[in-house]
């Protein structure tokens, strides 16, 4: 019985530490600062070079949430964050129209791509136009996947197929469901079509055969915004702590450092604010 | 490779990875704990008492198991979230939230697996004890301690299923990098960015901490019995 009660006491003090390490994290002032935003950011790698220093000059820890843009949304909607950044101006207007959301900045752009396999089977290289690309790829019914998760790229692959007037549908058009990094592995395992932002390929491009074959449309200019949640809507969002990293991203330090972000020897991020 | 790459992680005692694989055992530790004592109430409740709806309770909690750890996310999450009822709280995207959603994952496996080896492998001991005039907690002790295998495995078996979902730790710690990334969201993520060996890795050291886990708690019990 005495093991069993000394790895019990092991057990509790393992936790009892941990949850105290936890509620310590949890009082520190200020508050914590909620950044909802998408996969895009994050998974490049730009967030863990901008938070620091936004964290440096300020001492406020920013939680990032990883998600597409319409869950981003969501969470704001839910004051679950305190501000978000997010890709997809059409819902983004429709947050702050609906109240939501106030205090929008453009931050920076880069653009969207289609990416395929290197041998073209739609033969869409050197296509200008996304949208006749897109028309293309679905008349050749060449395996095209599709976020399907209501991020801000599968927003605008949709807006794409309703300019061509396509409604996709068949084997062809596969809806994944899944972030940008995945579903560009999965194209690259079933030699499929796909829509990126520039900076998730950029930063994969060493993990993948697929190439772009379509780029330089207007349609495919890709805007970040970000945007602080009401603080009317919930009692305790964070507003302060939301207002001074919009500060600090359109800062003139904030800006460099996004300009001056590269992966892979390549720029993915354009500041929009100060050039 | 993948090994290789696991066992560099490991001894490299890479701050971050010691840190996540921290979270992620302190977290199914904690609710581990928390579910288990009522767990082992009712699971012993349900073996040695008869009362009306107990079967209903018993059939409730076998199917509770099957119940996605998704499931268990969402609606932990539109309970915690600031627009639900307790959004004042601010659970949400905290270490507290996991460990609310963890707990109520493991509550039914305990419960049900406590029932279930109570009433098999024992069925006369509750008759036994009352006969020698042993009531309350005592009686309550003298149960798990002599079937005590049969109670280890029931809390192990909650606390395997915690350390290794997903679910819940995803959408109510949201992978924040620092504070409630586990093992099993920086899989996700790792995956989803396409660092697959990475990935691996984490997995290999998630086996390792269960393996760990498992081990040590079956040595003290055997070398006790």
């Amino acid at each position: 019985m005495k093991k069993i009660k000394f790895l019990l006491f092991i057990f509790i003090i393992t936790a009892v530490y941990t949850l105290n390490c936890f509620a310590e994290g949890q009082l520190e002032k200020p508050a914590r600062l909620r950044l909802a935003t998408t996969t895009s950011t994050e998974n490049t790698g730009l967030l863990d070079t901008l938070l620091p220093a936004f964290t440096k000059n300020t001492g406020i820890k920013v939680d990032v949430i990883a998600v597409g843009t319409g869950k981003a949304i969501t969470l704001g909607e839910n004051g679950d964050v305190d501000l978000i950044m997010v890709h997809a101006r059409s819902k983004e207007d429709k947050f702050i129209s609906d109240g939501y959301g106030v205090n929008r900045r453009d931050l920076m752009h880069n653009d969207f791509i289609i990416l395929g396999p290197p041998d073209d089977p739609a033969g869409i290289s050197g296509y200008n136009s996304a949208s006749e690309a897109m028309e293309m790829i679905s008349g050749n019914k060449s395996n095209f996947i599709s976020r399907g998760d209501d991020s801000g790229t599968h927003t605008r692959e949709k807006e794409l197929w309703t300019t061509a007037g396509i409604t996709p549908s068949g084997t062809w058009y596969k809806e994944a469901g899944q972030g940008m990094g995945a579903v560009i592995t999965m194209a690259d395992d079933l030699e499929a079509y796909t829509l990126s932002d520039r900076g998730t390929f950029l930063s994969m491009k060493d993990k993948t055969d697929l190439i772009v074959l379509v780029e330089g449309d207007n349609n495919l200019f890709n805007p970040y915004g970000v945007i602080a949640v009401n603080p009317a809507l919930y009692e305790g969002v964070n507003y302060e702590g939301a207002m001074r990293l919009i500060a600090f991203l359109t800062s003139a330090e904030g800006q460099s450092i996004i300009g001056n972000f590269r992966k892979n020897g390549e720029q993915l991020f354009y500041p929009d604010v100060i050039k | 490779m993948v090994l290789l790459k696991a066992l560099t992680l490991i001894f490299s005692a890479d701050r971050e990875v010691i840190f996540i694989a921290m979270t992620s055992l302190s977290l199914a530790v904690a609710s581990t704990i928390v579910s288990m004592i009522p767990a082992l109430l009712l699971g012993t409740l349900l073996s040695i008492k008869k009362f009306r709806g107990k079967s209903i309770i018993i059939v409730f909690l076998n199917s509770l198991m099957a119940l996605p750890t998704v499931v268990i996310g969402l609606m932990i999450y539109s309970i915690i979230s600031r627009s639900g009822p307790l959004g004042g709280l601010r659970l949400l995207f905290t270490p507290w939230g996991i460990i609310i959603g963890q707990s109520i994952l493991s509550f039914p496996i305990i419960a049900s697996l406590i029932y279930s080896a109570l009433s098999d492998i024992r069925p006369e001991l509750p008759e036994t004890l009352n006969s020698f005039g042993v009531t309350g907690i005592r009686k309550l002790y003298m149960i798990f301690r002599e079937s005590r295998t049969a109670v280890l495995s029931a809390i192990l078996s909650g606390f395997g299923r915690i350390i290794g979902e997903v679910g819940v730790s995803m959408m109510l710690g949201g992978n924040i990098r620092w504070y409630t990334r586990t093992i099993t969201t920086t899989i996700a993520l790792e995956t989803s960015r396409g660092e697959f060996e990475l990935a691996l890795a984490m997995g290999l050291i998630l086996i390792f901490i269960s393996l760990s886990v498992n081990t040590l708690l079956h040595l003290g019990v055997k070398s006790h019995g």
